[in-house]
C-alpha cells in the first residue's frame, strides 16, 4: 500500500494502460502497469512474439557542448571517446568511492550525448551530473519524451511496419527516423535479453505510437512483472536490488563497463579501488543461482555455506521460460565458482542453490558482424 | 456442507467437524500465477489465524492463514505437481487442506458467501 502523503505521478500511457487491462501499481513514484493478462503469459509472449514496455518513467536526458565525451569519462568508467555517432554503450555512474549511483545508457546522437537512467533514482542523477559537468555542458531533462520499449524476436518485423528502415540499425545502434511528422529516436537495444527497440517519442504522440504497434499482430503490452521475470532470466542486473552504491562495478560483475583504455589511464571515481578489485579479484560478486525444488527465493534471503552467512539474495523468481526457480545475489568470492553448492534461508528452511553462469537463457542480440 | 470466508480471502467449507480450506477467486487473481504452494502435513496443528501454508507466485510469496482451529487431516497432494489448479479451480480441485476442527464456534467470526461477496466488492 503507498501511504496516502505520497504522491504518485501519472505517465503520458497511464489512462492507455488502464484502458488494456493493465493492473495498476506504484513504481518509481508513477502508477505503472504491473501486469495485464499475467506475467507468465506476458513473459512467455515477449519471448516468442513481440512486447511492448512503457518505460518513460527513466529519465531521458541530453547533454550537449564542446567537450561532453571527455567530460562525461570523469563520472563514468566507459571509453565514452570512443564512440561513434549512433552507437551507444552501458555505464555505470561511480562515486568518489567506485560505488554505484546507476547504470545507465550512453548514446552518442547528433543532439548531443543521449542517457537514459532509472526512474527510481533519476533526480539524484541528475543532480550529480550537474554537479561534476563543466558548467559549459548543458543539461536537458527530456520531459517532453516519453518511452517505449519493443522486444522480442518479432520486434523488428512489428516495428519495421510502422517505422520502415529500423531493421537496418544492429544492436547497441541508434538513428532518428519520423513517424509522420513525429521525430523518434530508436535504438536496437533492450533489457529482456531478446533483439528489440526503445523508441524515445514526444510525449503528445505517445499514445497513437502505442496504438499503431498495438495494431500489429506481434505486439501485446507487458507489465513490470514480466520485465522483471525477463530481466533476471538474462541475467541482468536490476538497480536498487542487484545493484547500489555499496557495490563497485568487479564485484557486480560489470567489468566487462570498464573499458580497456580507462583501465590503462584510470581517471574515472574510484578507479584506485576499481583497479585493485580488477588486478585482484573483489571480496564478493554477483552470481546466478539454480534453486533445488519449485519454491522461490527471493530478495533478502541469506546465503549459507554450511553455518557461515556468505552472502544475500539480490533478485529471484520463478523462471517462466526455464519453469524453475532462479536467482541472482552475491556471494563471498571463495564461493563464487560456478557449481558451487550453497544453501538460501527461506522462513527457516534451508533450500538448496547451485551457483551458475549467467544468462539463464541465452542473448538473443542481432549484432553487426555476427553470422546470421 | 456450509462455506463460509475470512477477511485474509480464505475459504472454509464446513461437513461437521471436519473442513476444508483454500484460497478464495479474488485471492488468486490478486496473487496472478502460482508457481509453488506448501501446505501443512497431517497431523499438524493450525490455530485460527496463524500461518498454515505459503502460496508463491511468480512476483511474491504469501502467507495463508488457517480460517480456524484444528487438527490437519490431509494437505492437497495434487498442489506439488500442478500449483496452478489454484488459478484455474481456487474453490474446487485448488484446495489446501483439510482439518478436522477444534473449536466449531470459531466459525461464528467468519462471513458468508453474500457477506464475503460484498466484502470482496468493496475493495
Amino acid at each position: 500500500m503507498m501511504s496516502d502523503d505520497t504522491e504518485i505521478l501519472e505517465l503520458p500511457l497511464g489512462d492507455w494502460h488502464r484502458a488494456h487491462g493493465g493492473r495498476m501499481v506504484a513504481f518509481a513514484g508513477y502508477a505503472m502497469p504491473i501486469q495485464y493478462e499475467g506475467i507468465m503469459a506476458e513473459h512467455l509472449w515477449t519471448r516468442a512474439n513481440a512486447g511492448l514496455f512503457d518505460v518513460s518513467h527513466m529519465g531521458q536526458l541530453m547533454l550537449s557542448g564542446d567537450g561532453v565525451a571527455e567530460a562525461l569519462e570523469a563520472i563514468v568508467p566507459g571509453d565514452i571517446s570512443a564512440l561513434a555517432e549512433g552507437r551507444m554503450r552501458y555505464s555505470l555512474l561511480l562515486n568518489a568511492e567506485g560505488g554505484i549511483l546507476d547504470d545507465l545508457m550512453i548514446t552518442n546522437a547528433p543532439m548531443g550525448h543521449y542517457l537514459v537512467v532509472n526512474g527510481a533514482v533519476k533526480w539524484e542523477d541528475i543532480g550529480h551530473i550537474r554537479e561534476h559537468l563543466p558548467d559549459e555542458i548543458t543539461l536537458n531533462h527530456m520531459e517532453d519524451r516519453a518511452l517505449l520499449a519493443l522486444q522480442g524476436p518479432k520486434a523488428v518485423d512489428a516495428l519495421a511496419r510502422v517505422v520502415p528502415g529500423v531493421e537496418k540499425l544492429f544492436f547497441m545502434e541508434a538513428g532518428s527516423f519520423l513517424w509522420g511528422h513525429e521525430p523518434l529516436w530508436i535504438s536496437r537495444s533492450g533489457y529482456t535479453g531478446e533483439d528489440g527497440f526503445e523508441i524515445s517519442v514526444p510525449t503528445e504522440a505517445v499514445v497513437a505510437l502505442a496504438d499503431a504497434l498495438m495494431a500489429q499482430s506481434e505486439v501485446k503490452p507487458i507489465g513490470l512483472g514480466a520485465r522483471d521475470s525477463l530481466r533476471l532470466e538474462a541475467g541482468l542486473p536490476l538497480y536498487g536490488h542487484d545493484l547500489d552504491e555499496r557495490v563497485d562495478p568487479v564485484q557486480g560483475d560489470l567489468g566487462f563497463a570498464i573499458s580497456k583504455r580507462r583501465r590503462a589511464e584510470g581517471g574515472f571515481p574510484g578507479g584506485e579501488r576499481i583497479l585493485k578489485a580488477l588486478a585482484e579479484g573483489p571480496p564478493s560478486k554477483r552470481v546466478g543461482f539454480t534453486v533445488e525444488g519449485r519454491q522461490p527465493v527471493r530478495e533478502g534471503a541469506a546465503i549459507f555455506a554450511g553455518d557461515t552467512q556468505i552472502g544475500v539474495i539480490t533478485s529471484g523468481g520463478f523462471a517462466p521460460s526455464l519453469q524453475v526457480p532462479i536467482a541472482m545475489g552475491f556471494v563471498s568470492t571463495g564461493h563464487a565458482t560456478p557449481g558451487t553448492a550453497l544453501e538460501a534461508d527461506v522462513r527457516g528452511k534451508r533450500i538448496g542453490l547451485t551457483v551458475t553462469r549467467m544468462p539463464f537463457i541465452p542473448h538473443t542480440y542481432v549484432r553487426r558482424g555476427a553470422a546470421k | 456442507m456450509t462455506r463460509y470466508f475470512t477477511d485474509e480471502h480464505e475459504w472454509i467449507a464446513v461437513d461437521g467437524t471436519t473442513a476444508t480450506v483454500g484460497i478464495t477467486d479474488y485471492a488468486q487473481s490478486q496473487l496472478g500465477d502460482i508457481v509453488f504452494v506448501e501446505v501443512p502435513a497431517s497431523g499438524a496443528q493450525v490455530n485460527k489465524g496463524g500461518d498454515a501454508a505459503v502460496v508463491e507466485s511468480v512476483k511474491a510469496a504469501s502467507d495463508v492463514y488457517a480460517p480456524v482451529t484444528g487438527t490437519v487431516t490431509e494437505g492437497n497432494g495434487a498442489l506439488d505437481g500442478d500449483p496452478a489448479l489454484v488459478n484455474s479451480d481456487p474453490e474446487g480441485d485448488g484446495w489446501f487442506f483439510k482439518l478436522t476442527l477444534s473449536d466449531p464456534s470459531e466459525l461464528d467470526g467468519l462471513m458468508d458467501e453474500a457477506t464475503y461477496k460484498a466484502f470482496v466488492a468493496g475493495l
